[in-house]
This record gives structure tokens, sequence and C-alpha cells, in this order.
């Protein structure tokens, strides 16, 4: 569903993505892993439109996406989380998820004003979906707290809730176990799977915690300054000589 | 650590004595055509260094006052009991506002012209602080030239009863549209601004509209204004003593009442309060919609709420547009309350007036910025006496609020939202 062909970035002299390709057919999750500075978190940049990539293309459901606004982007049903958690802090958790389904209410100005039975309708279900969601991840009953207020590892699985009320095709998630205890990247490890199973979502997934990774990827791509290094399923990596000597290292 | 004390308070004192003894210690005398410099009197050198040995005092020991002051219980204590459950809590503060509302309709019939007057000034305020309540307290854009939209809703109505005779209820809707359709012209150039560089923009935006009343004398009047406004009407009803228009009735014959000057100024205050209210009503209204949460996303994070698929084009002119919307609406009747219009209302000291109002309420927080308009209104006629310090006051007690309640009068509290478990 998602094919990123000759990806290239450039700042100035500093050419941080350098023909990269990668796919990702649904119902998989696909990681890249790399060195810090690999260029990894660019590649998202670039596949959810915080950048306009130099060169390349990426295909979206087979129509072109490089370029678009962001915003654009993710209606299209391609959402992602960030490196350092961006919740809107000062905002109650429900709110969160009510902020990202303004697409599914009803957003004529009027309706809203006068409550009509059908905005009481659809605010109704974002609601409900707002509440399934918390439920999912184990966070409805701080509902009503402020955002900023939640424990690191909260704040996380709030992130990713976030993104599913959107009901998204693809989830780009970077770094999601970052700063977590083992128990927690766990219970991530489960959640990341239930989403490919029993939601049907694709995921990209950019990470440094290999036992992670290798656990559940169907695929992995490696990118080392810039470039593309290896692709392959996660036994292919682990044997791949390139990437031991770069990024895994030799036990 | 004393030393150091002792050299900061040395340097504040001497800094005083700078600033102000070149200030209040010369005079600038004319004799003739020459003007000389002549030294103030004894007296008022002496209160220069008593200031600064204040100065230096308070700096010496600031450590200690300051602790003292801490020291003092903030009016507002944070309740220390369980708090009540949202649902009763909601339920009591709706009827408590309602009460007020309705209090608020009686009232200019027990009290004094003046202060109905007054407080028709304050129910413009809150319009104007509910408004900029929206672009500043929720989508956090700085916005320093808000009283541009006040102008152009004052002066539409103004130009349009001059050369169209047209009435304030038909102006009231025009003046308040074009107001927001100059936020959204605004909105545009500084889409991609925040910050400091939107400050700074919008303030020049608001110059422009001001200087350009000022200059533009074959349409505005100039610095003379505009007067002569026609006084709003009830169902063709006049308040004056003789009807102006024909095909009017005037209100105390129709009723047969004798005539009283009161009339017009109770009714006008009535005009506000139910436009202040329609005002607060549906902003709070946006509060709880999509719209709403959108406008405090993009202020928390504009990155996030764009990879959520908000457009921040759409996002922040709404924000400007229905800002503005409400300045129009108080500009129509400011202008229909004062009868005479010039650019002098519409300098910068309104703009940061208003924008005081909003910060000393709590920002986005609309029980706070209401009692914050009042305060701030009320509290210079008040001090009245003081005459030339009553900015020195009104100064002194936002520095004091701030340094007690930095989060604004009543901050906002965030809407409590029931969920149902989903299976």
């Amino acid at each position: 569903m998602l094919e990123v062909q000759n990806l290239s970035m450039r700042f100035g002299g500093l050419l941080a993505v350098d023909e990269v390709s990668l796919d990702v057919q649904e119902h998989e999750i696909v990681s890249i892993i790399g060195p810090n500075g690999a260029g990894k978190t660019t590649v998202f940049n670039c596949m959810s439109g915080f950048y306009k990539p130099t060169g390349g293309k990426i295909l979206f459901e087979g129509s072109e996406v490089q370029g678009k606004p962001d915003y654009k982007i993710s209606r299209l049903g391609m959402v992602r989380t960030f490196q350092h958690v961006r919740l809107f802090s000062q905002m109650t958790v429900v709110e969160n998820l009510l902020v990202a389904q303004h697409r599914h209410l009803n957003t004529n100005l009027i309706s809203g004003l006068l409550k009509t039975p059908n905005y009481r309708e659809r605010e109704q279900k974002s609601l409900d979906r707002a509440a399934y969601w918390l439920d999912r991840v184990g966070l409805l009953d701080l509902a009503n707290r402020e955002a900023g207020n939640l424990a690191y590892g909260q704040q996380r699985r709030l992130e990713i809730a976030r993104c599913m009320v959107t009901e998204p095709k693809l989830l780009m998630l970077d770094e999601p176990a970052a700063g977590l205890n083992p128990a927690e990247t766990k219970e991530l490890n489960q959640l990341i799977i239930s989403l490919k199973e029993d939601y049907n979502v694709s995921v990209v997934l950019i990470e440094h915690d290999m036992s992670l990774v290798m656990d559940i990827s169907d695929r992995i791509n490696v990118i080392n300054q810039g470039r593309p290094l290896a692709s392959g399923t996660p036994e292919e990596i682990r044997q791949n000589d390139d990437v031991i000597k770069a990024y895994l290292g030799e036990a | 650590m004393a030393a150091n004390n002792f050299r900061h308070a040395l340097f504040c004192a001497i800094i005083t004595l700078i600033i102000s003894y070149p200030i209040i210690g010369f005079n600038l005398e004319a004799q003739g055509i020459n003007v000389t410099l002549t030294g103030a009197d004894a007296t008022t050198i002496t209160m220069v260094f008593l200031a600064a040995v204040i100065v230096f005092l308070f700096q010496l020991f600031r450590e200690q006052v300051m602790g003292a002051l801490r020291g003092i219980p903030s009016p507002f204590p944070e309740a220390k009991n369980e708090p009540m459950a949202e649902n009763k809590r909601a339920k009591i503060e709706s009827w408590v506002l309602t009460g007020i509302v309705v209090f608020a309709l009686f009232w200019p019939f027990l009290v004094s012209r003046g202060s109905v007057d007054l407080a028709t000034l304050v129910l413009i305020y809150i319009m104007l602080a509910l408004g900029l309540n929206v672009v500043v307290g929720l989508a956090g854009l700085l916005d320093l030239g808000y009283v541009a939209f006040y102008a152009v809703g004052a002066y539409t109505f103004a130009l349009l009863s001059q050369y169209l005779g047209i009435s304030f209820w038909l102006a009231l809707p025009i003046g308040a549209l074009l107001a927001a359709l100059f936020g959204l012209v605004l909105g545009f150039p500084v889409l991609r601004l925040r910050g400091d560089y939107l400050a700074i923009v919008t303030l020049g935006f608001g110059e422009i509209i001001r200087i350009l009343l000022n200059n533009w004398t074959t349409l505005t009047g100039g610095p003379n204004g505009i007067g002569g406004i026609p006084d709003p009407t009830l169902f063709g009803m006049e308040f004056g003593r003789r009807v102006k228009e024909e095909g009017n009735t005037s209100f105390h014959e129709t009723f047969g009442i004798a005539y009283s000057g009161e009339h017009k100024v109770i009714f006008l205050y009535l005009i506000a309060l139910v436009l202040a209210v329609f005002t607060a009503l549906v902003i709070r209204r946006f509060m709880r919609m999509p719209v709403g949460r959108a406008w405090e996303a993009l202020r928390e994070d504009e990155i996030a709420a764009r990879s959520l698929g908000l457009s921040r084009t759409a996002v922040k002119l709404s924000a400007f547009t229905i800002g503005a919307f409400f300045a129009g609406f108080a500009g129509t009747v400011f202008a229909s309350k004062q009868g005479f219009i010039s650019p002098e209302s519409f300098v910068f000291l309104e703009s940061a007036i208003i924008l005081a109002i909003v910060v000393l309420g709590g920002m986005g927080s609309q029980i706070g910025v209401v009692l914050a308009a009042i305060a701030v209104t009320i509290l210079p006629e008040l001090a009245r006496e003081f005459s030339e310090y009553r900015m020195l006051i009104f100064g002194a007690a936002m520095v004091l609020m701030m340094v007690w309640r930095p989060q604004g009068l009543m901050p906002m509290r965030r809407i409590h939202i029931e969920l149902k478990k989903q299976e």
C-alpha cells in the first residue's frame, strides 16, 4: 500500500537521505533501523509531509503524496507519532482523542451551535470511540486528567490511541519504546501486534530496541548514513555481515 | 551573598536616581523666547532621593519582604476539601450564573444614571475581552491590534448611518460581519507567524486602521470624528424627547409616561447586556465544539495538530475571524452609546487594556475574563480622586496580581466529560 522509491532529501550541502526505497504491504509491520543520525526520522518526515523531499517518489495506495501538506497526508490515512511525545498537554486525555476526530464530527459551525440531532449523534460516536481506545490502552480511568500530568509510558500509549481514533490505514511509529521500562516495552509489543491483527493497520516502525524489532517485524530495512544498507526478514538481517558491522555489532 | 545583595541594591538605587533626577529634578521654563533650565525646589529633590533610598532598602531586604508577602494567604484559597461531584457543581454554577444575569436585568432600574452608563461600558469591554480570549487565550495567537476590529465595527455603524441613514439594528450585523472580514484579511499574511512576530504584525495592523481613519478626512472626518450617531430604537420607538425620523414614534408617548433621559441609558444597557450574554454563550458553545478544541490543540502543539489532519490555515483564520466578529459587535454598541466617535478612542492603549483583561482573568477562562473586565473598567473610575496616578495604581495592581496569581483570577478549568465503557 505504501511504496517509497529512491527517496532523497538534501539540506543545503548535506544529503541526509540518499536514494532510499522501501515498501509496505497491507497487514504488515515494517521496521526501519540504523545508527543514530542515519536519516530514519528524516525518511519519516518526508513520508508524513513535514519535509518536501528533494527527489524520489512516495506512493500511497497508488497515488503520489510526496510534497503534499502534512494535514492532507494524514487525512489519507497515514498517521504518525513522534520521537518525543507531542501531546496537547494542557488538554485532558479525552480531549486529546476528540481533537484527533474532528473530521468525523460535522464541521459545520451552525449545526454545532444549535446542537442538531445529527451533530449530537456524531459527537456521541466520537466519544464512544475515544472511550473504546482509552479502555484499550488502559487509560479510561484517567480520561479527565490533563495529558501533561500522565506518566511517560501512559503518554506514549495515549499518543498511539490518538492516532488510532483517526482510523488510519498506516501507522508510523517513531521510537515508540524510547524511555519505556522492559515491562512497558512488552505491553507495547503486544499492542502493536494487536493493531495489525485486530484492526488491520499496517505499521512502519523506527526503533532501537532490537528485541522489539526482531519480535514483531515482518520485514526490516536498514539505513546507514542516509543510504539503504540492507532489507529483508529479521532472520536475514541478523545474518547480514554489513548490518552487523555497521549497527548490530559482533557478539 | 550579603555583599552581592548590597551591590545589587546600590546599583538599583543609582539607576533610580539616573532615571528620575533628570525627569523630575529639572524644569524647562520659558522666558520670552528663551528657554532656561532651572532646578526643581528642595522638596522635589528630597523626594527623588527618598525614592532612591526606598528602592535601595527594598532591594537589600527583598528576600524578607517577598517572603512576608508570600505568607499572606491568597484571596482565593485553593479548596482543601473534596471536590464536588462534577454534575452537581455544573448545576450549581449554571443556577448562579442565571441568577446573576436576571439580577443584571433589573439592576439598572435601582441605581443612578451614571452607574448604568458605566455598566454599559463594562459590558462592552466584556464583549471585547471575550472575543480576544478566543484569539489569545484559546488559539494562543498574541494579537496586539485587536482594537482595529472594534474600530471597524464602530466606524461601520457611524458611516452607514451618516451616508445611508441605516439604523442600529441593521448596522449591528453588518458591522460585526465587516469586522470579521477584516479579521480574515489580517489572518492571511500572518498565517506562518507565531509569538513575537505575530504580535508586531498585529500591532502594525491596529495602527494602520487608526491612522487610516485619522487621515481619510473626506470619508471619516479625520480627527474631528463623526457625530450625531443615532440611538437604537425599540420596534420603531425612539428614546429622544422628539421624534427625529419620519414614521417613528417616541417611547414615552407610546406608553404614556413622562419623558426621562434615563430610558435611553437603560435601554442601551439592556442591549449591551443581551449582546454580552449572547457573546458568552456562543463562545462557550464553540469551546465545546471541534473548532474550539482545534484552537487549543494548535496552541498546545502545532506540529502534532497538523499531523492529525488539522489545517493550520482553517484553524487560525477561524480564530481571527470569530474574535474580530465580536469586536465588531462591541464597536457598534460603543458608537451608539457615545453618539460620537473619533480615532482617539481606538489607540493602542485600548488593545493593551483588553489584553490585560484577558491575561488578568486567566487565559481561556470565560468567568475569569468577565470578572477582570469588571475590575479593570471600574477600578480606574473608583480611583478618580487620584487622577493622574490612576495609571500608576493600575500598573501596580497588575504587577501585584502577577506576583500573587500569575495564572489569572480564575484559571481556565477543563471541561469534564463522562465516558461510558465500550464493549
